[in-house]
């Protein structure tokens, strides 16, 4: 360490105005403030004085994705090889085969949304003669997460640099804009190409053919159970599965162990809010349990708790919806975000037989809404006040 | 007191002047109905998926707005103010189903796919603005070089969108394939988002964009 920031020191004024590399002076900066916390400071006016900066922020969330990226890794394999019948029997069977069979296919797509969406961050930071924004550091790698292991290098490329202009540049970079940029990626890919992110086809990856069966939201909405409902189905799996996460489905969102580790982790260090993500939690519920009362078809007859444990609703409630810039800001107000995301998301899952899950569109519409609740709650906070202040002063 | 007023020799009027240019020129960059004055974007997002059926859309609206401008530029003095939007929207009706009737007559095929825009350029608030905001003011042909000028401004969004859609969405351009079957073989996919009318929005939102960056004056100064 002591080499690196010594090299660094060194080869700083060749970055500064009038160097030789000044025009590299926004990647220079942005790589050396990641390694080490920079050691000029602001004067003047107040300041809070803490070594935790945007950079550090988002690095706390990108381990708290870890469990569910390993998980993801060796899942991925897990399902090719059980499609295939290799290793059968205890999931732990061929571990390293599965484990790098899964890599080869999760890693490229890591790489791939690193390096485009980075590549724009710091074109346009150079461009535009600002910092580099390390918003992307995280949605790099929420966008692997939430995607289907067979999807193709140029769609996930296409959907970053579609997902880092449209939903984060134009609105003026990191921590302007409206909408969840990892989620914009993957509702861009939804849109475009359908084949590849929905259906019972893309979530084993190199499934063969003979390999079928539906997906626990598909079954749920055919039948109101998530596990297997006819014997020609070969996935097989029941609610221990589903919890551990040795389920098809996108990388990242199996397994709700490794979920909720990430989750008491954001909670603990205080970089994630725990009451959007219990909030959302509840609005599922509780949209499930009036679901149960109207029980109008089977899927809402489903006992309500199983909404938890099928697709990507989890991950979205901790990872996504929690989002401190497309999130609301008042504490009210992300009771409200929360309940709104998490009621809306089932009610997408029973209602509309087009989108098996709801919590992508859900989230984004939350992230719509957010500024509209914040305003409201802060309106509704001054009205209060205003009254208290009616009333002392007519006392007075 | 030398100087003698110099006497300004009569100027002969071309039929084509700066001025009338000016009606044609300008709602195709600087004052464009659709990306500047953001109107008829409606039609801009449903009719947009084909180039064919756009070209169509085009022409039709182009004939609409001018003629109607025309029409109500030779009446403008004759109608009371009070029941002039009335008299407008009679104007454009019979202006449209007259286009309706003819694009059934010859092209039924795609007045068929268009099916209810044709008769929604009636409510197009490019032919309503244009109404209002130049031909009731103006002379009869200056009016029908206005109606004209907004009318290939809108076309010439509408194309482009349109043109950006077909390739994207469906790999063609009026109908015959571009993209060639080796890229679809190589993996391409048409993107899907093209076909629904969220696409056209963004398409939209690009020719704004490069046509704000091209055009710096176009910026609202803060």
């Amino acid at each position: 360490m002591e080499f690196l920031k010594k090299k660094i020191l060194e080869l700083r004024p060749d970055f500064e105005k009038g160097g030789k590399y000044s025009q590299f002076h926004t990647l220079f900066d942005g790589f050396a403030t990641f390694l080490f916390t920079p050691d000029r400071v602001s004067s003047g006016g107040t300041h809070i004085k803490a070594g935790i900066d945007l950079k550090r922020t988002m690095f706390f969330v990108i381990l708290a994705m870890i469990p569910a990226l390993l998980f993801g890794i060796f899942n991925v394999g897990h399902q090719h090889f059980l499609a295939l019948g290799e290793f059968a029997g205890s999931p732990m069977n061929g571990f390293w085969d599965k484990v790098m069979y899964g890599a080869i296919k999760v890693l490229p797509i890591v790489v791939v949304s690193y390096s485009v969406g980075l590549g724009i961050e710091f074109f346009v930071a150079s461009k535009k003669g600002h910092a580099i924004n390390e918003g992307f550091l995280v949605s790099g790698m929420l966008i692997p997460l939430v995607l289907p292991p067979d999807i193709p290098l140029w769609m996930v490329a296409l959907s970053t640099a579609f997902a880092v202009i449209f939903a984060k540049e134009v609105f003026g970079g990191t921590g302007m804009n409206v909408l969840n940029v990892a989620l914009t990626a993957r509702v861009f890919l939804f849109f475009a190409y359908p084949t590849f992110m929905s259906g019972d086809l893309v979530w084993i990856s190199e499934k063969p053919d003979v390999y079928s069966g539906a997906t626990a939201l598909a079954n749920a909405a055919a039948t109101g159970t998530p596990f297997k409902i006819s014997a020609d189905q070969n996935w097989n799996y029941n609610l221990q599965d589903m919890v551990v996460g040795l389920i098809p489905g996108s990388i990242g969102e199996t397994s709700k162990i490794a979920i909720l580790l990430g989750a008491a982790f954001l909670v603990i260090t205080g970089i994630g809010s725990g009451v959007i993500m219990l909030s959302v939690v509840l609005g599922a519920l509780l949209m499930g349990l009036i679901f149960n009362g109207i029980g109008l078809t089977p899927f809402m007859n489903m006992p309500f708790h199983l909404h938890l444990a099928m697709g990507g609703l989890l991950f979205g409630a901790v990872f996504m919806a929690t989002d401190p810039v497309t999130a609301a800001h008042t504490g009210t107000g992300k009771w409200i975000y929360g309940l709104l995301v998490g009621m809306m998301a089932v009610m997408i899952r029973v209602f509309n037989p087009a989108y098996p899950e709801g919590i992508m569109l859900a989230i984004l519409f939350g992230n719509v809404m957010a500024p509209l609740i914040d305003y409201y709650v802060v309106q509704a906070n001054i009205a209060r006040r205003n009254k208290r202040l009616a009333a002392r002063t007519s006392i007075a | 007191m030398s100087e003698v007023a110099v006497q300004n020799p009569v100027e002969k009027k071309p039929l084509i002047g700066k001025k009338e240019r000016k009606l044609i020129t300008d709602p195709l960059s600087d004052n464009n109905p659709v990306t500047i004055q953001v109107l008829g974007i409606c039609s801009a997002l449903a009719v947009t998926t084909q180039m064919k059926p756009t070209m169509v859309m085009a022409l039709s609206v182009t004939a609409v707005v001018a003629l109607s401008n025309f029409v109500i530029s030779l009446m403008r003095n004759a109608i009371p103010p009070r029941i002039r939007i009335i008299v407008q929207l009679t104007v454009v009706s019979v202006l449209v189903i007259l286009v309706d009737q003819a694009l059934k007559a010859y092209m039924y095929d795609i007045s068929k796919q268009l099916s209810v825009f044709v008769g929604l350029i009636i409510t197009n608030c490019i032919v309503m603005g244009r109404l209002e905001a130049y031909a009731m003011g103006n002379k009869p042909v200056p009016s029908l070089l206005d109606g004209l000028g907004n009318g290939f401004g809108y076309g010439f969004v509408i194309l482009t969108v349109a043109f950006f859609r077909e390739l994207l969405g469906s790999g063609k351009i009026f109908g015959f394939q571009v993209i060639p079957d080796a890229m679809y073989e190589a993996g391409y996919v048409n993107n899907g988002l093209m076909m629904i009318p969220a696409g056209a929005l963004f398409v939209v939102a690009c020719f704004i964009w490069v046509q704000r960056s091209l055009a710096k004056h176009l910026e609202e100064k803060e």
